[in-house]
């Protein structure tokens, strides 16, 4: 791991400010997956700031009838929160099919969105990667594609966002809520929050240099049947291959993402209008465009039988 | 593996040339980001473990794990993978399971531990370490005290009435099944394969027959 400096912000400007002063500084606060990237050389950040000290770890009402969850809400409270429980269960469901229960513990709300990826050859430093290295190539492309995206791929990447808990933020269609480093509030769209790899792989989110995420906000519940279905190699554990997370209601209609897809949650709101047809209608439309490998040309007809059984679960 | 015949370089040798590879390919991210401090940084950390109050001066890139067992010799906590896979250095850190490879120790300042060595002694075993022992919930022993810490935190999140990924109804009561045991005790990872003695140790801890 390369050296670094550390200091423990006390507020959330104060927190924006030292990223921003600092350079190559970043924010920790769950460290389960910064840590892990530190000790392989991945990521190297010159300082680091400690955000666990800012008071971003409640879960409040807010007046429209939604939920502000704070940045710093760990996975395991917020999948137990009674509220979360009750009215936004794909997102509890989400939570409780991701990572160990000692994670969970770790693992922040905000950290959980910026995740990066698991792409095997992001992880290993021998191989090009652009996302790791900006240029170098993707060795994905023409090597070992099983686990690798199916849609919104490009020439650059086919690495695939490993979160489950952003699949159901965006089929509830989470406010991301953001300090910039001047100070400023900013308010982005789930949907407008993460970018698709193009030729900038490495660029993820639209997040500027330094602004931090303060705390995640949903809507007002939605009511329906929440589901949350992940295919993975392993019963437990493991990343997902393919998962849907949806909400159904009692006429059939509803909304849906898919993960483990895409260089990000992958939702299309038109292909929704087709849910009440089934799955083999949504999925075509989800799916249009795709561009598989070999290895994970599978993940079409699997994402497609993994909806028709979400489907049947939401109409039981 | 069957040595290349053109390749005859020692351990040594190529470790280095694997060293200067990596180095190469990542030239252009050293030369884009700033540099590392020169010099280790050094930051005070006090942490409660076990009970005991330590005083320590720490490189901020030593991890909780490191700091229990090179610097307190608390060698109970297991390194398996180092990176958050097998759950081998679950320690209990403020009432929760965490790994302890994967946070660093500056960053639980001020934290209260409690690691194997803490929940029982060789005269006075924890209940958890009991049933381990009478249900054989071992072989080679080495993640041991991990699955232990992990299932006397498991036990309290149950109870705390934490939803798991097999649990049927998100707003009951988590039920103290096996299929719940299993689920909940994944993020450790037992290579001789003693799982289903481990279940019935903490089936039996919890209450209930195994």
């Amino acid at each position: 791991m390369k050296a670094f400096t550390y200091e423990k912000a006390r507020t959330p400007a104060d927190a924006a400010a030292a990223a921003a002063r600092v350079p190559g500084a970043k924010f920790v606060a769950g460290g389960t997956n910064l840590l892990d990237l530190m000790k392989l050389e991945i990521e190297t950040p010159a300082h680091l700031v400690d955000i666990n000290g800012l008071a971003l770890d409640t879960i409040e009402a807010t007046p429209d009838g939604g939920l502000r969850i704070g940045a710093l809400v760990r996975n395991t409270d917020l999948a137990a929160d009674a509220r979360v429980r009750r009215d936004y269960g794909v997102l509890s469901r989400a939570l409780v099919a991701g990572a160990s229960g000692q994670l969970r513990n770790m693992a922040t709300t905000a950290g959980n969105l910026l995740q990066r990826t698991r792409c095997p050859y992001f992880y290993d430093t021998n191989q090009p990667c652009n996302k790791r290295v900006p240029g170098s190539g993707c060795s994905a492309l023409g090597g070992y594609s099983r686990q690798h995206a199916v849609v919104g791929v490009s020439d650059a990447c086919i690495a695939t966002h490993p979160s489950d808990m952003a699949v159901a933020m965006r089929v509830l269609d989470a406010t991301v809520e953001t300090t910039q480093p001047g100070g400023a509030a900013r308010r982005i769209p789930i949907a407008d929050f993460y970018r698709l790899p193009g030729n900038t792989p490495h660029i993820e989110t639209v997040l500027a240099p330094g602004e931090l995420i303060t705390a995640v906000t949903l809507p007002k519940p939605l009511g329906g049947r929440h589901v949350y279905r992940k295919v993975r190699d392993r019963a437990s554990y493991a990343f997902a291959l393919v998962s849907v997370a949806a909400v159904v209601q009692r006429d059939g209609a509803g909304r849906l993402a898919l993960g483990g897809v895409a260089h990000m949650p992958w939702r299309v709101e038109a292909a929704e209008a087709s849910l009440p047809r089934g799955a083999q209608a949504t999925a075509a439309q989800l799916l249009a465009g795709a561009r598989t490998t070999p290895e994970n040309a599978y993940k079409l007809p699997l994402a497609e039988r993994t909806l028709a059984a979400v489907l049947e679960q939401a109409r039981s | 593996m069957t040595p290349h015949p053109d390749l005859n370089l020692s351990r040594r040798e190529l470790l280095l040339s694997g060293a200067a590879t990596v180095a190469c390919g990542t030239l252009d991210v050293a030369q884009a980001q700033p540099a590392a401090p020169a010099s280790p940084t050094l930051a005070k950390v006090s942490l409660k473990v076990n009970g005991r109050e330590h005083g320590l001066e720490l490189d901020t890139r030593t991890t909780l794990l490191d700091a229990l067992r090179e610097h307190l010799h608390l060698t109970g906590t297991k390194k398996g993978c180092d990176q958050g896979q097998c759950g081998a250095c679950t320690v209990i850190v403020n009432g929760r399971r965490i790994n302890s490879c994967l946070t660093l120790a500056v960053m639980q300042q001020g934290a209260s531990v409690t690691t194997i060595e803490g929940l029982g002694t060789p005269q006075a075993l924890h209940p958890m370490q009991a049933a381990f022992v009478r249900h054989d919930g071992y072989q080679c022993g080495y993640c041991t005290p991990g699955q232990i810490c992990s299932a006397v935190a498991v036990l309290d999140e149950i109870k705390a009435g934490v939803p798991s990924h097999v649990s049927a109804d998100l707003n009951a009561a988590p039920q103290l099944s096996a299929a719940e045991l299993r689920e909940r005790m994944s993020g450790n990872i037992c290579r001789c394969g003693a799982y289903s003695n481990i279940v019935d140790a903490i089936t039996e801890v919890a209450g209930k027959p195994a």
